[in-house]
């Protein structure tokens, strides 16, 4: 610890500090914009100028230096520092003025009008006359892609952007070239940025030459209504918010939380809000002579209640939950089908290993995201995290710049932004390793926190995989991360999974019940015709084109796979249109919250299994979406604790890994093919679908 | 004045042969192995009594910088670090030494290099410097042969020595930008702290000489640190490099002792002003970045590092530049502005947008289509920039123009006047095309 005296106010602070961080720990507010917390220190924009005594004799940067550098007065006083004294003022209005001469000052047009801190700080430590009767620079707009759009002649050279881009986001496609006021932020060569997470660079931009190419003005911030919510697009669970005017959305930004996203969200969270609005479900169909005919809610339900009332019922009636349903109606879901005699429930993707006998800690990513950091060896089974959860693999690298951890992969051979030791595809990759053959057996073994990341694509649906294949790389993957030299209170296993629904999904039990088989083998029986009605909440992401003469109810949003297939459409409400619970991959239980209403007829999903319950005869006990929750957290009542993990036990890793091995042979590959297109509203999505294009061309180019 | 017993740099005008041999019958490479037996307290205290600051620019005492190195190395290298790239307009001094003296500068980086403990030297050669790289890297190439520097040498302390070519940007002379640019990265100056004795090139503790500073070295510790300090006044001991450009009768470089009078010198070595003392308007008296002196108040002054300082200058690198009153001064310092508004690196904010401004007010004043308000805001303006910035560049881009408007201000408003004068009911009439 170390004294530092603010303003004349004495203050106690760590001695790593930088006279910044000590400022604000004395309540002293100091402006700044090329600074960023989770940024490397770059101290060009110079506002962040203090005086200090006990240093050099000149206004110092304070986001620069640090309490430890300033020397102590001749008599041992503690060194001192200044925010509000005249060569502070004058410095702060001479760095002010200096942005602002070549800056267009075109805020009525511009996109970062209302929440730009260049006009927030103008208007505090900015003089109001302008000196500067030259002529502006012009700046040449760049090319950044369909998300980013560029007003260079707004730029102030901060280089957040570029920080950005190189360290979190891990690609160097941004640099400052040329030099004195000709310096221009540029992506070098116009060409469309290859990140995943490239989106963030228009939050961390301070101006307007950073901005939405989709929101592009569209509304301006004062007008928007902001929601708190969670994210659904993959298993990490990032916290958003959510942007609307009126009954729609008009954009999402991210959240703060140190634990999951840091403040960052990948490009599909932040761009997909144009999806929302087309293809969407809005009224109920009813499919009459092949035929899908909108229908009113009595007439549909009639239809299902037709095709129920006709089948043997019991385990003749199944259901899927898909990737992007909430907690709320898989249970309501689960509810109806129980009353109605089925077991014939599931959630998971096809040929999953993941048990429903296994206890929680098999199929949740147990170090938790923020653990990633503590981890002094990384192993990536059968995932490309890049792909299938791009914050979490910013992550990753975050660990892998600060402490050089490191990584190897058994799976796809891709660009994880980080170099990794590629050790195959195959089971026997893995099998070497748990035998200590290789060199990075050896790091493992040496080990005291082994991160052992195993993806969907390894114990699910990847090439030609087995539910045994799946179970064995868990077990597997259980006994790496139950190493000798495993440090106390460390749990390495982590499954990640792709879909924000799953471990919430399996929390609840809707996994097959009583009778019951799994997703696949369901429609295996609808192929077959020994189902009679098939319940598909949202799940397009399965292989739905031989179903028989099964009678498919679809509840859902988007008129994807699921819908085409359906018998009988009920439009159900995205996540932006509910309250809903979802459990990330880590197992943290978090709520998603209303920003708007579904659009035409469409209601929140759980409240159209309550009223088709009522339907069939099989009435659900709760009228309110407060009753239900009561019911949910009575069943399960760590549902209950918002945004809290429960440690694992390192016992029930330990007793997966002593399950028999039985496979032999097998290959594992990542899930998801394609970042931008991984669900019906990212498909729905235009925005998404030039991504997608474009990430295809720009892989076919560099092929 | 000099004695030419005194001078260290005795082949300056290459009239001799500067190679290995040409070299050790001046007197190089003698007794080196001894300074190095005597261990880095001896030379850094002997470096110490000389009184020798860096000849550079700023004038840092040599000695105290070396201390700034760690004691004990914590298992990271030393690396000395030699500024070659001189590029501060009027200075020519450094190439002399590359050219026609280079062992100087090779013998002076071993020593140099035991003071701290270093076993490697980086020279960073300016980009536009092609014979002077050849003449260094030959030079470099027969110390290595002749197993004066390199593994198990006969000096008996392990040293290479890397020449590494600049690409040509005036502010690769500024240390940390070269260390950025040594590393291969963009040449912009890096925060201080840390410092680069404690963080330099490649993340270890590294000093950074200047050329001169190191090739002095030798000598001094073969005559001893009295004989140089010896030389000159308190505090602005020793000989010195001087470069002398414009409107004398004779431009040159010379070695000169420190505490000569400006007239003694322009006499001496320069053949006096061109037309008369009274034809003298301004001197520029340390390379471009400082401020410029009316010729009145030049003459007398003691050329050394506290004689400029009175008279509201600095030292510098001693690369003077005269002017005389055929010299449009303001275009003159124009040109100035010119020149560090194209070579500012454009990573900090008043340097970057300051001195494009700066320039172009300038340019206005040229032709005295300003207005006198002007001339106070102008000055403000390079306050604004002054002590804001990351490197010096801000400051040495300041301080000209800062001189003129201290020194010439009726010049300006004389311009500006006659501009307005000109005008006519078609506009403007500017006064130098009227000429």
């Amino acid at each position: 610890m170390a004294n530092i005296k603010v303003d004349g106010q004495l203050i106690d602070v760590p001695d790593y500090y930088t006279l910044m961080q000590a400022a604000e720990a004395a309540g002293a507010e100091i402006p700044r914009f090329c600074y960023h917390e989770r940024l490397s220190v770059a101290g060009n924009c110079r506002m962040c100028l203090v005086e200090v005594k006990g240093g050099p004799p000149k206004p110092q940067a304070s986001c620069a230096m640090s309490v430890k550098d300033l020397r102590p007065g001749p008599n041992g006083e503690p060194p001192e520092m200044f925010t509000n004294t005249p060569m502070v003022k004058k410095a702060r209005e001479g760095v002010m003025e200096f942005l602002l001469i070549n800056h267009p000052l075109d805020c009525p047009i511009c996109d970062q009008g209302g929440e730009c801190d260049l006009q927030d700080q103008a208007m505090a430590y900015g003089v109001d006359k302008n000196r500067y009767h030259e002529n502006k620079r012009a700046v040449e707009d760049k090319h950044l892609g369909p998300l980013v759009k560029t007003a260079m002649n707004r730029c102030i050279h901060c280089t957040r952007c570029v920080r950005f881009t190189t360290e979190v986001a891990g690609i160097s496609e941004m640099g400052l070239l040329g030099r004195g006021e000709d310096a221009e932020i540029t992506s070098y060569l116009e060409r469309a940025l290859s990140s995943e997470l490239q989106g963030n660079v228009i939050d961390l931009c301070p101006v307007g030459a950073l901005t939405s190419k989709p929101y592009a003005f569209h509304a301006r911030p004062w007008e928007l209504s902001k929601t708190e919510s969670i994210d659904v697009m993959d298993a990490v669970g990032s916290n958003i918010r959510v942007d609307a005017r009126g009954r729609e959305v008009m954009r999402i930004l991210p959240r703060v939380n140190d634990a999951i996203n840091e403040e960052w969200i990948s490009d599909k969270t932040r761009f997909i809000w144009d999806g929302l609005k087309s293809q969407r479900l809005d009224r109920p169909y009813v499919r009459v002579n092949g035929k899908l005919k909108p229908a009113s809610w009595d007439e549909a339900f009639g239809a299902i209640a037709k095709a129920v009332k006709a089948s043997a019922g019991g385990n003749r009636l199944g259901a899927i939950a898909g990737d992007l349903a909430a907690v709320e109606d898989m249970f309501a879901l689960k509810g109806l089908m129980r009353a109605l005699g089925s077991g014939m429930t599931d959630c998971r993707p096809p040929m999953s290993g993941i048990d429903p006998s296994m206890p929680r800690a098999a199929y949740v990513f147990n170090p938790t995201i923020a653990g990633i950091e503590e981890a002094d060896a990384i192993l990536i089974i059968g995932a490309n995290p890049r792909k299938e959860a791009a914050v979490l693999n910013a992550r990753i690298r975050k660990a892998w710049r600060q402490k050089g951890t490191p990584i190897a992969v058994i799976g796809d051979k891709a660009d994880l932004t980080y170099p990794v030791e590629y050790l195959g595809n195959g089971f026997d990759a893995l099998t070497d390793l748990v035998e200590g053959k290789g060199k990075f057996a050896d790091v493992l073994a040496k080990a005291q926190k082994p991160l052992i990341i195993v993806g969907e694509g390894a114990v699910s649906h990847g090439v030609a995989l087995t539910k045994q294949i799946g179970r064995d790389t868990i077990a597997l993957a259980a006994k790496l991360a139950t190493g000798p030299a495993v440090a106390e209170g460390w749990t390495g296993y982590a499954l990640l999974h792709n879909a924000a629904a799953r471990v919430g999904g399996i929390d609840i039990g809707f996994v097959p019940g009583k009778g019951g088989v799994c997703s696949l083998d369901q429609l295996g029986l609808a192929r077959k015709d020994e189902l009679d009605v098939l319940f598909l909440l949202g799940a397009d992401e399965y292989d739905l084109d031989y179903t028989g003469k099964t009678f498919i109810v679809y509840i859902g949003t988007h008129g994807d796979k699921g819908a085409h297939k359906a018998d009988v459409i009920l439009p159900g409400a995205t996540y932006t249109e509910k309250s809903g619970t979802y459990v990330n991959t880590e197992g943290r239980v978090q709520m998603a919250e209303r920003a708007t209403f579904p659009p035409g007829d469409a209601k929140e999903d759980w409240a159209i299994f309550r009223a088709l319950s009522a339907v069939l005869g099989v009435a659900l006990p709760y009228d309110s979406l407060s009753q239900l929750r009561a019911k949910l957290y009575g069943e399960f009542p760590h549902l209950a604790a918002l945004d809290q993990i429960a440690p694992a036990k390192l016992d029930d890793i330990r007793a997966l890994a002593k399950a028999p091995i039985k496979t032999k042979i097998a290959t594992y590959s990542s899930t998801v093919a394609d970042f931008y297109l991984t669900n019906p509203i990212a498909r729905a999505s235009a925005v998404m679908g030039e991504c997608a294009a474009l990430s295809a061309g720009l892989k076919q180019a560099a092929e | 004045m000099l004695a030419d017993k005194d001078r260290i740099f005795t082949n300056l005008y290459g009239t001799a042969d500067w190679t290995l041999k040409g070299a050790m019958a001046r007197g190089a490479w003698s007794d080196t192995a001894t300074f190095i037996d005597r261990g880095r307290d001896w030379i850094t205290n002997e470096v110490k009594g000389s009184g020798l600051r860096g000849r550079g620019g700023a004038g840092f005492p040599t000695a105290l910088k070396w201390t700034f190195m760690p004691k004990v190395s914590d298992g990271r290298p030393h690396y000395l670090v030699i500024n070659a790239d001189e590029s501060e307009p009027g200075t020519c001094k450094d190439r002399e030494i590359l050219r026609h003296d280079p062992h100087h500068l090779v013998e002076g980086a071993l020593l140099a290099g035991r003071a701290m403990d270093a076993h490697t030297a980086f020279i960073y050669v300016r980009g536009e410097f092609i014979r002077e790289r050849q003449h260094l890297e030959q030079a470099v190439q027969e110390a290595y042969d002749a197993k004066l520097i390199g593994k198990n040498n006969k000096n008996g302390w392990d040293f290479d020595i890397v020449v590494h070519h600049g690409a040509g940007a005036y502010i690769c002379g500024e240390e940390t930008a070269l260390l950025e640019s040594l590393e291969g990265k963009k040449g912009q100056p890096r925060l201080k702290p840390p410092f680069p004795a404690a963080m330099g090139v490649y993340g270890c503790p590294t000093t950074v000489n200047n050329v001169e500073s190191i090739a002095v070295v030798p000598e001094i510790l073969r005559r001893g640190g009295a004989w140089f300090a010896g030389i000159g006044r308190a505090n602005n001991t020793g000989t010195k490099l001087m470069c002398v450009s414009g409107h004398v009768n004779r431009p040159a470089t010379f070695e000169e002792a420190l505490g000569c009078t400006f007239e003694e010198i322009i006499e001496k070595h320069c053949g006096g002003i061109r037309g008369g003392w009274d034809n003298l308007l301004a001197v520029i008296p340390g390379g471009a970045s400082v401020p410029c002196v009316p010729g009145e108040k030049i003459r007398n002054a003691v050329v050394d590092f506290d004689g400029l300082r009175e008279v509201g200058s600095s030292m510098g690198t001693a690369a003077v530049i005269v002017m005389d009153k055929s010299t449009d001064i303001i275009k003159a310092i124009w040109r100035l502005s010119a020149f560090y508004k194209h070579e500012s690196c454009g990573q900090c904010t008043p340097c970057r947008e300051g001195t494009g401004w700066m320039m172009r007010v300038m340019e206005r004043m040229v032709e005295g289509r300003a207005e006198k308000r002007e001339i106070d805001m102008l000055f403000e303006v390079t306050k604004q920039i002054e002590g804001h910035t990351i490197c010096a560049l801000g400051d040495a881009a300041a301080w000209p123009i800062q001189g003129l408007i201290r020194n010439f201000r009726p010049v300006i408003e004389a311009r500006i006047d006659a501009y307005t004068y000109n005008s006519t009911s078609e506009g403007a009439v500017p006064s130098i095309a009227a000429e």
